[in-house]
């Protein structure tokens, strides 16, 4: 029993690694600009293919991961200039219902271009280890690891160096922001394009693990709002600790219930977050 | 140098510059005056392209500005110290400063020549150039955002209620601070309610009311016949 | 001046009724049944303009309502020896009612996006509910039953066909605009519009505007839970999809590009929608997503009126 907790521990840092991933990205968005982006499941999905489809052709799990992020920032970029940036100002509420419509393109629009079978990665990491009576794949630790490191990569990014100041003023305040001479709507753009090419990079993280299909994206949406107002909106670091939380209690909850009924345990945690503490379970109560 | 011409300015639905008209030379210090409610700030925002003006130009240095993104006002050499300060309060001091330093075109040489000028005028700043700006008080808070607009050394600064709240010590080194930007040619358009304040540090005035410039004259003449000032402020 | 508009709106209501009624007499058998579906489907996005149109709270999770009312219905055609129409009617609002509750409970404790996303949480709590409880919902594959007829216990009792059926979901769907018509109308109706406009306004007037978001959850859950349950009566079959979010979602479209708050306007997206699914998907398969996708979202950044938007407006005053 002890060992089944234990390994549940495992897998479920190791899926909050990932979750907390796509859940930055969402957070960093949503704190910047008022966006609740309803199509940063979708982002994931179009980042694993464009991923899959480079792995396939060169056989490199790296330059796929590459690939994929640069690739999907352009087009978050894009995205963001065209039908995002006419939404600043406007309430979060017509945001995720713009955001909505666009997630039904990018679905339809990955099955036009990609076809409708599930894609995988090879684990490029591979072989395996005994993990108690689990032979436990190097590759999810390996995931995991990369997913901390890019993680741990924006922090720094946004901590040092200018542009992470630039982010963190338009964040806190973008009229002065604006005042000071940072150009703002660039910033936007930016910072958009850096949401979605970490939710390609969990995309093209997560492909080994499981396939990638047109519609997973609906799936990583919802846990990534899950975890971002558990982990109080805006708050990047709440957001990891609120991603590993919930992926926990999943993965707890999966040792006496089936996987797909352990997802209603991250439901009610939000439930129970937004009556209690909704400003964030992991953000200091305001004064 | 800064030229304003019938500016009519909407905030929601209301109307409040019913057709400003002022000017600002190189290296003046101007004084705009009048109740609370009159328009100053928004004013001094219209300028800044924080709020758009419905009608009316705005000119500096030649070059219509009106409804111009803030950022791009602020790199033609336009800078804005906001009535509530509205520093960053969670950069730090250094940040906050650098939020205005970290300009293209800015060597290391002038770099440190700026700050060890800001930290000079605010040793306070240069102590706490570490610390959150939440955690300054009300007064350091206005240094910084006065040493923070000086940053981007700009050709004129917009001062919106400099003294507010501010303990005497503190109102006369905001006197001493706008003297020197004055002698270093820094325009300043300056919003008060401090009227003695005004009147010393500017060399002319504009009084306004409800949303209307109503009267303009040289500061000493107004220190001379204080009841123009009585008439429009009531002080 | 107000009876003369209110005389030709009922010129045009009947008029409008009368061909609803009559036009499936000279349509094939399978467009029948599609109107009636859109007439259903109408009464769905109703209900939900209630919420997204008049009172200005946005629900991801219409689909919890309108599963709930068609297992509701369901469940009491499949208990019952004999199915009766008025059992199934009753058990399904109920049912409905119940999650109702929940989710007024919700909606005064939380605002604009925390209770569109609790909604979408809450609706995909019951997918995964009905989804896994195999036993009792069918799981995956699940719930078939027969058609109750239309029945006065002891009177008379008359199997329905597919136009009578229509006639059927017409007279509620038409009975349904109109009380929500007129609700809308009412004092209650322009509190709701005015806690939509301004809240904090509305609360500081003296309203109890928790009281009123309250009855306006109840309201549209019910009538979403009507249209669920008479999709059951229609198609005699009840599946884990239908409440799964992507109904929820063909809501909020049907209300955007119909015209929110306009009662009419999202019936009338419903319609544009389905017709354009129905037809579209003959040539592009799912891809008429893609365009109706774009359309959509342009229609939310450039014209959140819908397609009715304003004119209706008149129509309903």
């Amino acid at each position: 029993m002890l060992e089944q907790i234990l390994v549940q521990t495992v897998n479920g840092l190791v899926n909050g690694m990932v979750l907390a991933l796509v859940a930055s990205g969402l957070t960093l968005i949503f704190g910047i600009m008022d966006v609740v982006n309803f199509a940063h499941g979708d982002l994931v999905m179009l980042g694993g293919f464009t991923g899959a489809v480079t792995v396939a052709q060169t056989g490199n799990f790296w330059l796929g991961l590459l690939v994929a992020s640069v690739t999907i920032a352009a087009f978050g970029a894009l995205l963001q200039i065209t039908t995002l940036r006419p939404l600043i100002g406007r309430d979060p509420l017509t945001t995720i219902i713009a955001t909505f419509g666009i997630s039904l393109v990018l679905q339809k629009y990955a099955l036009w271009q990609f076809g409708p079978t599930a894609q995988n990665i090879p684990q490029p990491i591979p072989g395996q280890f005994s993990l108690f009576y689990l032979q436990y794949p190097w590759y999810r630790l390996g995931a995991a690891v990369m997913a901390g490191a890019i993680i741990g990569a924006l922090y720094l990014f946004l901590r040092y160096g200018k542009y992470g100041i630039w982010i963190r003023a338009t964040t806190q305040d973008r009229v002065m922001a604006g005042a000071m001479g940072i150009p703002v709507p660039l910033v936007h753009t930016a910072v958009f394009a850096i949401g979605s090419a970490m939710a390609a990079a969990s995309g093209v993280l997560f492909a080994p693990l499981a396939a990638v299909t047109q519609n997973m994206g609906f799936d990583f949406t919802l846990r990534a709002f899950i975890v971002v107002v558990v982990g109080g909106m805006g708050n990047l670091g709440g957001s990891i600790l609120a991603a590993l939380f919930i992926s926990l209690l999943e993965a707890y909850a999966s040792l006496v219930v089936s996987p797909s009924q352990a997802v209603i345990v991250s439901f009610v945690a939000l439930i129970l977050t937004l009556l209690f503490r909704p400003t964030g379970l992991f953000v200091p109560t305001p004064k | 140098m800064l030229t304003l011409a019938d500016v009519h300015t909407h905030y929601a639905k209301s109307h409040i510059l019913h057709g400003i008209s002022l000017e600002v030379q190189a290296g003046e210090v101007v004084g705009l005056l009048g109740r609370n409610g009159v328009g100053k700030s928004t004013t001094l925002k219209s300028i800044m392209g924080l709020v758009r003006p419905s009608q009316g130009r705005i000119t500096f240095e030649g070059r219509d500005i009106t409804g111009l993104a803030p950022h791009k006002v602020a790199h033609l050499g336009i800078a804005y110290v906001p009535e509530d300060r509205r520093i960053f309060k969670l950069l730090t001091v250094m940040e906050n400063l650098r939020t205005g330093l970290d300009r293209s075109g800015v060597t290391e040489t002038r770099r440190k020549a700026l700050l060890d000028k800001i930290y000079e005028s605010f040793p306070v700043l240069g102590e706490r150039k570490d610390q959150l700006g939440g955690t300054l008080s009300g007064g350091e808070q206005q240094m910084l955002a006065i040493a923070r607009a000086m940053m981007l050394e700009p050709k004129i600064i917009l001062l919106d209620e400099p003294t507010e709240g501010l303990m005497p010590r503190m109102v006369s080194q905001i006197r001493d601070i706008i003297a020197r930007l004055n002698g270093d040619r820094v325009a300043i358009l300056l919003v008060e309610q401090d009227v003695g304040l005004t009147l010393g540090a500017s060399s002319r005035c504009y009084i306004m009311e409800k949303g209307l410039i109503r009267h303009h004259a040289p500061s000493a003449d107004l220190k001379a016949n204080p009841s123009v000032i009585h008439q429009y402020m009531g002080v | 001046m107000a009876s003369q508009t209110s005389g030709k709106f009922w010129i045009i209501f009947l008029t409008v009724v009368a061909a609803l009624a009559l036009v499936p007499l000279g349509l094939p058998e399978f467009w029948r049944k599609f109107l009636t579906e859109i007439l259903i489907w109408g009464l769905l996005a109703m209900s939900s303009d209630i919420l997204i149109g008049y009172t200005g709270m946005v629900s991801f999770g219409h689909s919890a309502f309108f599963g709930l009312g068609l297992y509701g219905a369901a469940a009491a055609l499949l208990m019952l020896r004999s199915p009766n129409l008025w059992i199934a009617l009753a058990v399904g609002l109920a049912a409905a009612a119940l999650v109702a509750v929940f989710v007024a409970y919700f909606a005064t404790r939380l605002r604009d996006i925390y209770f569109a996303i609790t909604t979408l949480v809450f609706s995909q709590i019951f997918y995964v509910i009905i989804f896994t409880w195999t036993e009792v919902t069918g799981g995956e594959n699940g719930l078939y039953f027969s058609q109750p007829p239309f029945a006065l216990p002891g009177i008379f009792s008359v199997r329905f066909s597919t136009v009578t059926l229509h006639w059927f979901v017409l007279a509620v769907v038409a009975l349904s605009y109109l009380a929500l018509r007129r609700i809308t109308q009412s004092p209650f109706g322009m509190v709701l519009q005015s806690i939509r406009e301004n809240e904090p306004r509305t609360r500081a007037i003296g309203y109890h505007v928790e009281r009123y978001k309250i009855v306006a959850v109840l309201l549209s859950g019910v009538f979403a839970g009507l249209s669920g349950t008479l999709y059951a009566i229609q198609h005699r079959f009840a599946a884990p999809d239908f409440v799964f979010f992507t109904v929820s979602g063909e809501v909020v479209i049907f209300n955007v590009m119909g015209g929110m708050g306009t009662l009419v306007g999202p019936v009338v997206g419903a319609a544009f929608f389905l017709l354009l699914r129905e037809g579209l998907s003959r040539f592009w398969a799912e891809y008429y997503l893609i365009p109706l996708g774009i359309a959509f979202t342009l229609m939310v950044i450039f014209m959140p009126q819908g397609l009715l938007g304003f004119l209706k407006r008149r129509v309903n005053q």
